[in-house]
């Protein structure tokens, strides 16, 4: 039994190599104004304990409080070619690239990782919106074709956290053709009879809401999310009206027929599973505390040294 | 009266003057400037091949805004015969905005479905400018399903400057009715040809060209965001136009280099408006063509063929 070597180990490193929090220890909520104890924010999912404004989670974070007991493996994405349009605005495309890499410690805007949620096998993959917007790109396309074959390969469903402005302009076109290519992913799960669940969070717009963020089997939102194609701004320049409160939040779609449910971050987990488990006909999840998993469920070596390299 | 484009100035100089000579002629008798205007026409084809060689993106995107450039309307008319516009999404309303129905191209029936512009300022307004709504992307949604079910290739003419961006849009699900008409055009097991024929603005043009054969006229345009709107965001400065259609790589010739555009269709000396019948044959040419190609195949072949064409985009960059 090395789980612990090969999955908390690495899980511990990058929680005290990438957080540490030593001067800013507390957060103000930008809709409330409470100061919030970081410890505290982050035990609550980054949802103020005050007004339940839900501020935005990095997908690391996220996965981390999804999966049973944080762990998880992360899914292989091929590397699309850099900068394919050699593209330059005010600033060339790599270095916007670098500069987002080095905010996030990420590589790019989508995670996509395989674990268990309440014991139920997923894939799931996680939309950065701290990473250029969450735009996008060939990249993203990638891990979302990745996640769709990894989760036919397994015969597991896919969860998908959407969250971005939309395309990423610096890959032009290619871009654009992100929105055909993650529809042939969707189809690929759609095929296999696997369920595909979105979770629009804030912000989910453009061509991102216009392609696989709106082609799930069930549509969630989490509270308040901005969820559109096109922008408030750019409607009430379109129009010259002012739009009504709560124009494209979560709750105003849902009322509009555009979702299934709005869904409280905090428990969106539980629903999470057993909204899955009946799709795919298994018994009701078991409550409470859940065993370190076996080996049985674990994935080939070579995978757990790419984690473990990456970590360390 | 012709339509000049800003960067056509010293072209409307030279031919008004032709033109006024011509005019002055008809008046008075016996006066003779033949010579004279026939050396200004000569002096303005030079120039018109001169501008029209290489049109920088930017000047793209204007003729291919161009209001005489031939729109859907246009080509239906012209191409296709027993051409019966099928209207509605059978939900809430007739989006005036997308040209859909049956019709018979070198006489093989298939559905036709496009963005239409309009032609004057009535139209244009009936039209909605080409700006689709939720109820467009459904109609096209409703034909292709019907294409599927009678083994009818579709043909789309993509010319628009992107989805509506309205309130009722919104409400009535923009989003979901462009990935559902994207998702169509990957699903049916019959040819799917576009043809981007003026603007392929964004998602808008996206939900009706994903297609077994993407072709693109000379100077038309197929982008992720409009030059203005790219440069207002990157540039803060929606004047940067030039230079983010420019960065955009957004014409017919670079989309070619990409795999995005299987086919350059050639537009006559000066544009398509300036000779829409020469830039219609040109549009039948190609369609033939590709139809031939498509016709054989099975629905199944079609379909993979379709999606491994979307998942391999990319593969190539620009190559400087
Ligand atoms: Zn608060």
């Amino acid at each position: 039994m090395n789980w612990i070597t090969n999955y908390v180990r690495p899980r511990i490193n990058s929680i005290f190599s990438r957080r540490e929090v030593p001067e800013n220890l507390w957060t103000k909520c930008d809709e409330c104004g409470t100061m919030l104890f970081h410890r505290e924010l982050s035990d609550n999912l980054n949802v103020c304990t005050h007004c339940d404004h839900h501020m935005a989670i990095t997908p690391r974070d996220r996965f981390n409080a999804l999966f049973d007991g944080g762990i998880f493996v992360e899914v292989k994405v091929p590397e699309p070619i850099t900068d394919p349009l050699q593209f330059k605005d005010q600033k060339k495309y790599p270095e916007r690239m670098k500069a987002a890499q080095k905010k996030t410690t990420e590589k790019e805007a989508m995670l996509v990782a395989e674990g268990e949620i309440g014991r139920t096998p997923i894939v799931a993959a996680a939309q950065d919106f701290g990473f250029m917007g969450g735009s996008m790109g060939m990249y993203v396309g990638n891990a979302i074709i990745a996640a769709a074959e990894r989760a036919v390969a397994l015969k597991r469903p896919l969860v998908l956290f959407s969250a971005a402005g939309g395309a990423r302009m610096q890959e032009g076109i290619l871009s654009l053709m992100q929105m055909p290519r993650t529809t042939v992913a969707v189809q690929m799960l759609k095929e296999a009879g696997l369920p595909y669940i979105v979770v629009l969070t804030h912000p989910t717009t453009g061509g991102v809401t216009a392609s696989y963020a709106m082609l799930g089997d069930v549509q969630i939102a989490e509270p308040n999310a901005l969820i559109c194609f096109a922008g408030p701004r750019v409607i009430e320049q379109t129009i010259r009206e002012k739009l009504p409160e709560g124009f494209q939040r979560a709750e105003y779609l849902l009322d509009h027929g555009m979702l299934d449910r709005v869904t409280p971050r905090t428990q969106l987990r539980d629903e999470l599973i057993t909204i899955i488990r009946m799709l795919t006909n298994q018994p009701p999840a078991v409550k409470g505390d859940l065993p370190a998993p076996d080996e049985t469920a674990s994935q080939p070596a070579t995978e757990q040294a790419e984690q473990t390299d990456k970590n360390d | 009266m012709t339509h000049y484009l800003d960067f056509e100035k010293p072209l409307a100089e030279i031919e008004g003057k032709a033109e006024e000579l011509r005019t002055l002629a008809r008046k008075s008798e016996g006066m003779d400037v033949e010579a004279e205007a026939s050396a200004l026409d000569k002096k303005a084809d030079q120039m018109l091949v001169d501008l029209y060689k290489s049109l920088t993106p930017w000047r793209k995107c204007q003729v291919a805004r161009h209001p005489e450039r031939p729109h859907c309307i246009d080509y239906i008319n012209a191409l296709f015969t027993e051409f019966t516009p099928l209207a509605g999404d059978r939900n809430f309303a007739d989006d005036h905005a997308v040209m859909g129905g049956l019709a018979r191209f070198n006489d093989q029936p298939v559905i036709v479905i496009g963005h239409e512009k309009g032609n004057d300022t009535k139209s244009r307004i009936e039209r909605n400018f080409g700006m689709a709504r939720p109820e467009g992307y459904r109609k096209a949604i409703r034909l292709m399903d019907m294409a599927d079910k009678f083994g009818l290739p579709v043909v789309t003419l993509v010319d628009t400057p992107g989805a509506y961006p309205g309130k009722g849009a919104e409400e009535r699900g923009q989003s979901e009715a462009i990935a559902r008409s994207t998702e169509k055009c990957l699903q049916i097991g019959v040819p799917v040809i576009s043809v981007i024929i003026g603007e392929g603005g964004s998602g808008g043009a996206v939900a009706f060209a994903t297609a077994n054969r993407v072709a693109m006229l000379e100077h038309s345009v197929y982008s992720v965001i409009s030059p203005e709107g790219c440069a207002s965001i990157l540039w803060k400065d929606a004047e940067k136009m030039r230079e983010a259609a420019e960065a955009l790589r957004l014409t017919a010739q670079d989309l070619n280099k990409l795999a995005v555009c299987d086919e350059i269709i050639p537009e006559p000396l000066g544009g398509a408006h300036r000779d829409q019948a020469a830039a219609i044959n040109a549009v039948r040419a190609a369609l033939t063509k590709m139809l031939a190609d498509l016709n054989g195949k099975s629905g199944s072949d079609l379909v993979k063929d379709r999606r491994q064409k979307f998942l391999d985009l990319g593969k190539q960059g620009l190559s400087a």
